[in-house]
């Protein structure tokens, strides 16, 4: 506990800090943006703000150094200005890092720091040569520079596997999380200084026992073999800068650092100083399971400290709901008055309670469009719709409508539904967008501005008679992309439509017209996900660029980039309050994004494949992801924990939806099957200990056949989407596979 | 384990001779080995990268397969021209060739006349795409149609009824049941299944529904109502949820053949028969399990003394065809070394065939049934026994009269006998 004392703290700083800075941004642009918009002024809020991380802090100081070494003293004013950094304390730290703190310390952050300093300060010169362009780069890099005997590498390696294997059994399974990530840096820094034979005879030695999640990135590293391929590999860069994370209980990091201080063995040592984030906890040592349950992901476990941050993950109300329907129930009086009586009370308790709700952000905290008439209406609909809902439960399965497309040649990318599930569209690998229109009401364009200017604008049946029956069909074509559509996304209004494509932008789509309205350009690189608000308005997209992005409709450049993932970002979901952002990605976390102050509030890990579908519960507090391994985690928001492990799938689950009122989690998988999972029940057995709550250990039951209500195949369709309609009955989708 | 993972992971990299082809094709003459190596090392380590990142592509299109396409958008993500217009018709498009010391692959690249592609006719315009919906589960229970897959796949049908007791055993259960087996069951049915598997599947119960379809099906098949009766068969050879009551089906085949065959009820046979026709047509059906019940009546069908009440003037022989014909199918599909189907039949057929007591109808259906077997067996059974039968049928033809029907079953058989023995082209 002692290492992150800090921590919340520091985030209380940055949580005054921000409003400030969005304030500033607000009173600007009052004048000529509507005042109900996020400021689009505090783009990555992150390192601009007014305590940057310390990891931050260290690359800037190594910038600083090497800025200054190449007399460009110009720079490294605006730099430190910019940074905020004051030159007291970068001084100190060259001076005390040359001093020479080496890393015999306590595991604190501050030795770390200056050992890492100390370590670039010294390599800076022979990296300057290599890579000009990229400074911060090779200064990364650089850190391998420093290097030991290499045939010693697998002595090294050899003898600290034996000693692990050694240690007691509590231990042994802690301390054998040392293992990839010191395979991987002992590997690398083997190749950085071009021992090739050595790497590869290291690689060939011990790949085997490393755990099989790691598979994957095993594959890539063993075709790293030259000093050339480190430069551009994107995901071992990530593998350096960001330190991979264990959590260790403090008894096993002692006996380790004990160990490494009676062997001598620097070179391991080193390597855990400089690469290596160790997380020591007070208590008992992990077992296997719940390690190997946390762990998978490309850059190790989250820090304890980057969960710690509230999230306010309760519903906002909803008090505009009450009065258009005391309006309704006025004008409906005569037909079926007492019925709805009955509802506005269900409905009034329901908001009550979500008045109450502590854990609710504030109504506006962020801005949201304003309700309008047509919202209302179907608001009104979605209330009559939803007393018509089926309870579902382990004794009530829902029943499944299974959307076929046929003659799908050129490839279904993406499903989207309606919230009313009037509307259906299609991304397909063409390049096209269709849409479907599923009710007898076809689809119609509105007319030409030649035929609107004849219509009578004050007759009551105006909205009627602005639409083009010649042009009703049963589906439309949406044309502009030019590379496959990896994600669509309907507007809660069904006015627009989003879909996101293999060309890097975004497009909005009126399905007014059936036109294209804007193209957001920003990506660049592929965008695979994106998704509307439940509000509308806002839109968030995750592309091959590792960033997810925030947009508004009417902004043509993003109010918010979340940064942070270290590969592709694959899958993007909005927290039904808005206020939050779920982002899945192919290092295998999942990250939840404050949209307020675009800060990373939780990153959960778990995973062991690339995360291709994400669903929040309908009450906030859940999130189920899924990934290309076949399994579903289930994740507590509050406390930024794991609570539930559903495996079953055999292939990727693309589709991940709850029911209208949680009890039932459906999941869609490339495997042609779509299982049922009873979430309430997961969630229940979970919320009763309290133990898990606190140290954040889980340990999961393992209960998924219990816990898996129903399993149907569909015949060669792998499943695409799932939607439960507002009754609570389950739509997929899917296209059909003649091979 | 550990060994196996080993031989996965070990890095490949292109030939170096490789390297010196690719060179040669682009104009550069001798490459140093060193560069060769340098070079292999360099390209195979950017076809993987480049491979990692059209997984991306694969997985995002949604696809299990990695095409072409996804090759193209990784080379686009690296700022590389993509390849454009690259089609093989073949797998791998490699020639070989060698000569002079030299052994080379080269792409084979064919002269092509623009005009053939001008004058061949367009390829038909591919179906748009379209949406169907269809119920996948109905208040948790997945219904039996077409659209979806069988209740109970056919390999479960086989596994339960050739080794019953490979379902009980434990530690198999957990998993494997519910994971390829389970089908369309809710919980109830989940639990019901796992005790179910403990005492053997002797007895199947019909739901009221699937009562009521056994007696509509077996009323249409064997109704007078032909439009109905097309019906009833095109349901039995389509259904995918006949599973539970084919049993059902066997024995009334069975025991319909049996009664009728002593009234001589000729249609109901013939109807009968149909009906074995559209269980054999269901692909979804693991018959195995009935072949004692049908192969019988199919085998009375073909050889019964007979089959009709005015064997003058009513076309059973047709039914002997027809019956024939499914014995040769269900021989074809059903026979395997241990039943020996086949050959049993054959030695049937054969016994009865030299037995000079035989009928003419029972030889008729003999030899109707050997010759349904292939040309292999009209060569070693059939035409060897020509000289014989001819003699027979002339004794008949020639000889006094002895009654109308020895008559036309001598005709009968003597025009199939010149039918199956013409030589093979000239069927």
């Amino acid at each position: 506990m002692a290492a992150v004392q800090d921590g919340p703290m520091e985030l209380d700083a940055e949580k005054e800090a921000k409003p400030e800075i969005l304030s500033d941004g607000t009173s600007n642009l009052s004048g000529n943006t509507a005042s109900g918009t996020l400021s689009s002024s505090p783009l990555t809020a992150a390192p601009a703000g007014g305590a940057p991380k310390m990891e931050d802090q260290q690359t800037l100081i190594a910038v600083l150094q090497f800025l200054k070494r190449n007399k460009l003293s110009e720079s490294v004013e605006i730099l430190r200005r910019e940074a905020g950094l004051g030159e007291h304390q970068e001084g100190s730290q060259a001076t005390d890092g040359s001093g020479g703190g080496k890393g015999d310390g306590d595991g604190g952050d501050a030795n770390s720091l200056l050992s890492r300093v100390s370590i670039t300060s010294a390599a800076a010169p022979q990296s300057m040569p290599v890579k000009k362009d990229q400074p911060d780069v090779s200064v990364v890099l650089s850190a391998y520079s420093q290097q030991g005997d290499p045939p010693l590498y697998q002595v090294y390696y050899s003898g600290l596997k034996n000693f692990i294997e050694s240690v007691l059994d509590c231990h042994r399974a802690e301390l054998s999380q040392l293992f990839y990530p010191l395979f991987v840096h002992m590997y690398l820094e083997l190749v950085y200084n071009n021992h090739e034979t050595e790497a590869k005879a290291f690689f060939d030695k011990f790949s085997g026992d490393q755990e099989c999640y790691y598979q994957d990135d095993l594959h890539i590293l063993c075709g790293l073999t030259k000093k050339e391929h480190l430069k551009g590999n994107e995901v071992l860069l990530d593998f350096r800068t960001s330190r991979f994370v264990l959590h260790i209980s403090r008894d096993s990091y002692q006996l380790l650092k004990r160990h490494l201080q009676e062997r001598h063995n620097n070179q391991i040592w080193n390597i855990i100083q400089e690469h290596l984030y160790i997380d020591i906890f007070d208590g008992m040592p992990r077992s296997k399971s719940q390690i190997d349950s946390m762990s998978g992901s490309l850059a190790g476990e989250a820090k304890r400290e980057v969960n710690k941050a509230k999230v306010f993950y309760g519903l906002l109300k909803e008090p505009e709901i009450e009065v258009p329907l005391d309006d309704e129930d006025d004008e409906a009086e005569n037909e079926e008055g007492k019925p709805k009586k009955k509802k506005t009370k269900k409905d009034s308790l329901g908001s009550k309670s979500k008045k109450q709700d502590p854990n609710a952000p504030q109504q506006n905290r962020i801005p949201l469009p304003e309700l309008k008439d047509s919202d209302k209406l179907d608001k009104i609909m979605y209330m009559k719709e939803s007393t018509k809902r089926i309870r579902l439960g382990p004794e009530n399965l829902p029943s499944i409508c299974f959307y076929t497309f046929l003659n799908a040649f050129q490839g279904l990318t993406a499903v989207d539904f309606t919230d009313d599930s009037s509307l259906l569209a299609g991304g397909f690998a063409d390049s096209t967008v269709r849409v479907w229109s599923v009710t007898p009401k076809k689809l119609r364009k509105v007319k030409s501005a030649g035929e609107l200017n004849v219509i009578e604008k004050e007759s009551d049946d105006v909205l009627e008679r602005i639409m083009d029956e010649k042009t009703a069909s049963e589906s439309k074509i949406l044309h502009g992309h030019s590379g496959p559509v990896y994600g669509v996304s309907f507007s809660p209004d069904r006015n627009y439509l989003l879909s996101s494509s293999e060309d890097g932008t975004v497009r909005l789509w009126s399905l007014q017209t059936f036109t294209c309205l804007v193209g957001y350009k920003g990506h660049n690189y592929p965008v695979w996900d994106t998704h509307f608000s439940p509000f509308g308005y806002y839109f968030v997209s995750g592309g091959h660029d590792r960033v997810a992005r925030l947009w508004a409709t009417d902004h043509y450049q993003p109010l918010r980039i979340f940064a942070g993932h270290l590969a592709d970002v694959t899958c993007t979901r909005f927290h039904p309050n808005s206020n939050y952002v779920a982002t899945g990605s192919t290092d295998r976390t999942v990250r939840l994004w404050d949209v307020l102050n675009a800060n990373c509030v939780r990153i959960l890990t778990g995973h062991k494949g690339p995360i291709h579908s994400l669903a929040f519960s309908p009450n906030g507090k859940f999130l189920a992801s899924g990934s290309t391994d076949g399994r579903v985690l289930l994740w507590d928001i509050g406390h930024g924990l794991m609570i539930g492990e559903l495996k079953g799938h055999t292939d990727t689950i693309y589709a991940l939806k709850f029911s209208r009122d949680g009890e039932i989690l459906a999941s869609g998988s490339m495997d042609n099957t779509v299982r049922l999972w009873d979430s309430m029940k997961a969630f229940d057995e979970v919320e009763t200990d309290d133990f898990t709550a606190t140290t954040g250990h889980i340990h999961l039951p393992d209960n998924s056949q219990e816990l898996l209500l129903g399993m149907y195949h569909s015949k060669s369709t792998p499943v695409t989407h799932l939607h439960f309609t507002r009754r609570n009955l389950l739509l997929a989708a899917g296209a059909y596979n003649s091979q | 384990m550990a060994e196996e993972r080993r031989q996965k992971l070990c890095s490949v990299i292109l030939p170096t001779e490789s390297m010196k082809a690719m060179a040669e094709s682009v104009g550069v003459g001798s490459l140093q080995e060193e560069s060769c190596l340098a070079l292999s090392e360099e390209v195979s380590y950017r076809i993987k990268e480049i491979a990692q990142d059209a997984l991306k592509f694969m997985h995002h299109g949604k696809r299990r397969k990695l095409t072409t396409g996804d090759i193209d958008h990784a080379l686009k993500l690296k700022n590389v021209e993509p390849l454009y217009g690259f089609q093989s018709q073949e797998f791998i498009p490699f020639r070989f060739a060698s000569g002079g010391g030299r052994e080379l692959h080269f792409y084979e690249e064919k002269e092509v006349d623009l005009s053939d592609i001008i004058n061949t006719p367009l390829p038909r315009v591919p179906l748009d795409v379209s949406l169907k919906a269809h119920w996948l589960s109905i208040d948790g229970v997945q219904p039996a149609i077409p659209e979806n897959p069988p209740p109970v796949p056919k390999e479960q049908q086989k596994t339960d009824s050739t080794e019953p007791l490979k379902a009980v055993k434990p530690g198999q259960e957990e998993e494997g049941s519910i994971q390829t087996k389970g089908q369309g069951a809710n919980s109830a049915e989940v639990k019901g299944k796992e005790k179910m598997r403990m005492k053997p599947r002797s007895t199947h119960e019909l739901s009221v529904e699937q009562q009521l379809y056994y007696k509509e099906i077996t009323e249409a098949c064997v109704g007078s109502c032909e439009a109905k009766r097309a019906e009833a068969l095109q349901s039995i050879a389509t259904d995918p949820g006949l599973y539970q009551m084919l049993p059902r089906f066997s024995t009334f085949i069975s025991e319909g053949v049996r009664v009728n065959v002593v009234q001589n009820n000729l249609a109901l046979l013939i109807y009968l028969m149909r009906m074995v026709k559209a269980l054999m047509d269901n692909p979804t059906l693991y018959l195995e399990k009935y072949l004692h019940e049908l192969i019988p009546a199919v085998v009375t069908c073909i050889v019964s003394k007979q089959l009709c009440l005015r064997p003058d003037v009513d076309n059973h022989w047709a039914l002997r065809d027809f019956a024939a014909r499914l014995m040769a199918q269900s021989c074809k599909t059903f026979s395997t070394t241990t039943n020996n189907i086949q050959s049993r039949i054959t030695k049937t057929f054969t016994k009865s065939l030299l037995d000079d007591k035989t009928q003419w109808t029972t030889r008729y259906g003999c030899i109707a049934g050997l010759a349904e077997l292939g040309h292999d067996v009209i060569k070693t059974l059939i035409i060897p026994r020509l000289s014989v039968e001819g003699a027979r049928i002339k004794a008949v033809m020639d000889g006094p009269v002895v009654s109308n029907i020895d008559k036309i079953g001598a005709d009968h058989v003597q025009s199939l006998l010149l039918v199956i023995c013409l030589p093979p082209e000239q069927h």
